[in-house]
């Protein structure tokens, strides 16, 4: 009965998984709520390859349950030993051929997955976009576009009648790293010298979230993952507006000149500005971001602040130093970041 | 003759002075001492492993918990790992293969003493210095540290730039020493099988045990070596400017997976074959019936370990091989489920039809077969390389490897320790604390490890010092660390249980179970020289032939 109970959410949770992504989701990464081709497909198998193991887990848990109750030694029993039976060569062969034929369809259809999945050819109309991982944060470029943004990834939907994929080529700037948003695909690593690819064409626009999954240093935890799925039409608007340079403004030019006269050009680039360091994120539109610090914090204007003056209160450990700014100093460059939409 | 005796008595009723006893511990090469020693060893290590595994589960008992800083948690689940593998379960199976292959084949000592006490000191010598890098890690930098690489310390993550300081020239050390300690163990172990049996036992009539660990010996030398030389390269490439995993100069991130796995999944063997090694002793003995089908037994062992030399790459199906190679190793993978299910069948066919008496060694094997089934059935999920590719890195590995280790092979280790003790103590252990610890042990075993499953299915990787809330992981990670509270209490009781039960519990005798096999026909504790005079066999198992002059087995093998 305890290995029932202990069992169940085992080989339940696909079941609830997909009986709850109806109503409120179980959780918005559940690998059984997929949203798009690949996570679909994993997830059939996945169904298939749980249904398998649970038929086998039953059969050999009835079996054992039989044998560990049946067979228990008898109160008031006699002393004598049980029949001394050495082995059968007729039932070891049927529990050698049912488990081989078992595993042949397993293998089968995992082949078939496999190949779907890995072989499958961008089509004209595929958006491709480079990822780079550098510890604890996302680069992302968009091919055919000078887009460079980081963390957030936009992508169009895609349809059956209008395949629009995106293609991601996978590149690490320092140690392994892995892309993985649950509902859209499988995760890839992300290895240095070492080129990886994969695909994803969401069904639905929304924001999907992932995480880092393979450890890479200190704030591997907060290496966050977000996805924005786009209709089309929202897509080329974002897409237009990200290749233009940083907007201008008068009013906070002190605080751009700050900016442009501390370590942060090192860093960080602002197309537009002085600063083309690529070290950190480019924040040439960094206000058009829902969060900072790859998802370790929401973008509010005292949250940057805070991020600006230490980022270690969000991310300790994390590669941007803080930088002893004066507080009129971090509310000048504060105000000049806010003007970067 | 009167004075002869009179100073026999006297000898014995002095005890030696402690530094005399703790010298000849020292320098013993008595492969029972040497395997006592071993365990002692690995349980201080358990100790160790499980106070980090504690932390960390502490630290994960709700979001953005602060119990520990992320470098702390790190270095946490590094040195977790590291321990648990390479110096609390390692060495604990080595213990036992010492201890009781020789009783069990009816010789006097291993084939090589001496190479067994030089190895054991090396494996010795490794665990303090990982644990010295609490201390030293940073050198003259000052602050205390350890490694925090991760227990398969992918490059580049290594190499200097990333990780400064010396917590991974200790780790690289620790493991380097322990490796070479642990080739040199299975050399002696393989060595004793094939060379130091005794009349009669051609290695068809070995006694299973025998023939597991000789696989596991043979796993040991193949797959160590990898990993050694990989040590080495690293080691390289820090300080001699080498560049295997350097990938700034061409070298290869990859290449140490590679060699890291080619090491790591036979390690898995390493600790099972052993496992089941203990299980295919004590199920028959409860079950008062001999093993089924003790020749496929065998070539399912062999087939596991040959098997299981060819399917590393199940570990890396996320690092992007093409479909033709991921197929490869889901094949090889899948095939390793057919020896495995035939072992589960036999030891149900042993079961079956017998007098299963539930003493606490009998209900840890039995507890061991429904969660190795289990585990099992998570590894062909694991198999399935699409699925892996949700699930590698998520702690829905985190609990298929741990159903593995703890639920699988720690039980059995546990199931061994009560059956062995009185033949290593002398004494009998307490049946009722024992089947405390059992019962209290198997509960938080499940509530831990069943409900690990589901966060790593909703998307939680494993190796992150804190999470977001409102990804539904929240209860189930509380459930996790709950039934880790019970492990640990359990695990106290278990070794109250022997310090007690060593001191105080009743005289076993030489054959409290009524077993079969060589280890109970001479005394508990057994002397020096193990057998007054060589046994002779002509049967698996030769006790029972003794028993049953009417009945041997010799007259149906
Ligand atoms: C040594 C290099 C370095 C310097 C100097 C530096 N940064 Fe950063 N910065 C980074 C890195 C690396 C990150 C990404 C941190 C992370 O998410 O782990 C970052 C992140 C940020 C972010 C969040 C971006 C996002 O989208 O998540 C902002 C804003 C930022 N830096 C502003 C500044 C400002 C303003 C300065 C100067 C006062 C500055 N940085 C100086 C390296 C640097
Ligand atoms: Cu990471
Ligand atoms: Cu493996």
């Amino acid at each position: 009965m305890r290995i029932l109970k202990s069992a169940v959410p085992i080989f339940c949770t696909a079941a609830a998984a997909r009986a709850n992504s109806a109503g409120e989701p179980l959780s918005p990464t559940n690998i059984f709520a997929p949203a798009s081709t690949p996570a679909d497909t994993i997830s059939g198998l996945s169904l298939l390859v749980l249904t398998i193991t649970g038929a086998m887990f039953v059969i050999v848990l009835c079996l054992l349950l039989w044998a560990v109750v049946k067979f228990r030694e008898k109160a008031g029993a006699g002393p004598g030993e049980p029949a001394q039976v050495y082995g059968s060569t007729q039932v070891e062969l049927a529990w050698t051929v049912i488990p081989v034929l078992i595993v042949t369809i397993l293998l089968l259809a995992t082949a078939r997955a496999i190949a779907s999945i890995q072989n499958a050819i961008p089509p004209p109309g595929a958006v491709e976009v480079s990822v780079i991982g550098h510890q604890y944060w996302w680069e992302y470029h968009y091919k055919k576009s000078n887009v460079v943004t980081a963390n957030e990834l936009h992508v169009p939907v895609s349809s059956p009648v209008h395949p629009t994929p995106t293609f991601l080529s996978l590149f690490s700037a320092d140690t392994d790293h892995s892309f993985w948003v649950p509902r859209l695909a499988g995760k890839t690593d992300l290895i240095p010298n070492h080129p990886n690819s994969m695909w994803i064409d969401p069904r639905e626009t929304g924001v999907y979230l992932g995480q880092c999954s393979q450890y890479c240093g200190v704030q591997h935890a907060k290496m966050l993952l977000r996805v924005y799925v786009q209709t089309r039409d929202e897509f080329d608007r974002w897409l237009e507006q990200q290749s233009g340079p940083a907007a201008a403004s008068d009013s906070t030019i002190e605080g751009r000149r700050t900016f442009e006269s501390t370590a942060c050009v090192n860093c960080h680039t602002i197309r537009g500005s002085t600063a083309t360091g690529t070290f950190g994120p480019d924040l040439t539109h960094l206000m058009s971001r829902e969060t900072i610090g790859a998802g370790a914090a929401l973008n509010t204007p005292a949250n940057l602040r805070r991020w600006i003056q230490d980022p270690s209160a969000f991310k300790p450990g994390c590669l941007m130093p803080a930088m002893g700014l004066s507080d009129s100093q971090l509310d000048a460059i504060t105000a000049y970041m806010e003007t970067l939409r | 003759m009167s004075a002869a005796r009179a100073t026999v008595a006297v000898v014995r009723s002095e005890r030696a002075p402690l530094v005399d006893t703790l010298h000849e511990w020292v320098t013993t090469v008595d492969h029972k001492r040497l395997g006592i020693l071993y365990i002692i060893y690995a349980l201080l290590f358990l100790a160790f492993g499980g106070i980090e595994a504690i932390i960390i589960r502490i630290q994960l008992i709700r979001p953005h918990n602060t119990f520990v800083s992320p470098q702390v948690f790190n270095r946490m689940f590094t040195m977790h790992g590291t321990t648990m593998i390479f110096f609390a379960a390692m060495p604990l199976v080595f213990g036992f293969a010492n201890y009781l292959v020789p009783l069990m084949i009816g010789a006097r000592d291993t084939a090589f003493p001496r190479l067994n006490a030089f190895s054991f000191w090396l494996t010795a010598f490794g665990g303090l210095l990982l644990y010295f890098s609490f201390l030293g890690g940073n050198g003259l930098y000052g602050a205390g540290n350890a490694p925090d690489v991760g227990w398969f310390a992918y490059a580049p993550l290594t190499s200097r730039t990333f990780s400064p300081g010396h917590s991974t020239d200790f780790w690289i050390l620790a493991l380097l020493l322990s490796g070479i300690g642990s080739m040199g163990t299975a050399i002696n172990i393989a060595a004793t099988v094939l060379c130091m049996r005794c009349p009669g036992m051609t290695l068809g009539k070995m006694p299973l045990l025998a023939w597991l660990n000789f696989t596991m010996a043979g796993l040991v030398i193949l797959s160590m070596s990898p990993l050694t030389a990989a040590q080495l390269m690293l080691l390289v490439d820090r300080y001699l400017g080498g560049h295997f995993f350097d990938v700034q100069a061409g070298g290869s991130a990859v290449l140490w997976m590679h060699f890291f796995w080619i090491f790591g999944h036979p390690e898995v063997y390493v600790l099972a074959i052993p496992a089941f090694a203990f299980a295919s002793e004590i199920i028959p003995v409860f079950s008062r019936k001999p093993i089924f089908g003790y020749p496929v037994m065998v070539a399912a062992t062999l087939a596991i370990g040959f098997i299981s030399m060819s399917v590393w790459a199940h570990h890396m199906f996320t690092v992007g091989m093409t479909s033709a190679g991921n197929t490869f190793f889901v094949l090889s993978t899948m095939a390793i489920a057919v020896p495995t299910g035939i072992k589960i069948f036999n030891w149900l066919a042993t079961i079956w039809g017998g007098k299963v008496q539930y003493r606490t060694p009998m209900l840890f094997c039995v507890a061991f077969l429904f969660q190795f089934l289990i585990a099992g059935l998570t590894g062909i999920m694991l198999a399935a390389a699409p699925f892996d590719w949700q699930l590698s890195g998520s702690y829905f590995v985190v609990a298929h490897f741990h159903y593995v280790i703890v639920g699988g092979i720690l039980f059995t280790i546990f199931g061994a320790f009560y059956y062995w003790f009185p033949k290593m103590s002398g004494r009998m252990y307490n049946e009722a604390l024992g089947k405390v610890h059992f019962w209290l042990f198997t509960a938080g075993f499940h509530l831990t490890f069943d409900f690990m499953h589901v966060p790593g299915v909703l998307g939680m990787p494993r190796r992150i010092y804190t999470y977001e809330p409102g990804r539904g992981w929240d209860i189930w990670n509380l459930v996790i660390t709950i039934g880790v509270l019970f492990q640990a209490v359990a695990t106290l009781v278990f070794l109250g249980n022997l310090l007690w039960s060593k001191l105080w519990g009743k005289v076993a005798g030489s054959d409290p179970w009524d077993g079969w096999t060589l280890e109970w026909s001479t005394a508990s504790p057994p002397p020096a020289y193990n057998f007054p005079s060589l046994p002779e066999v002509r049967s698996r198992r030769p006790l029972w032939d003794l028993k049953h002059p009417e009945d041997p087995d010799w007259h149906y093998e």
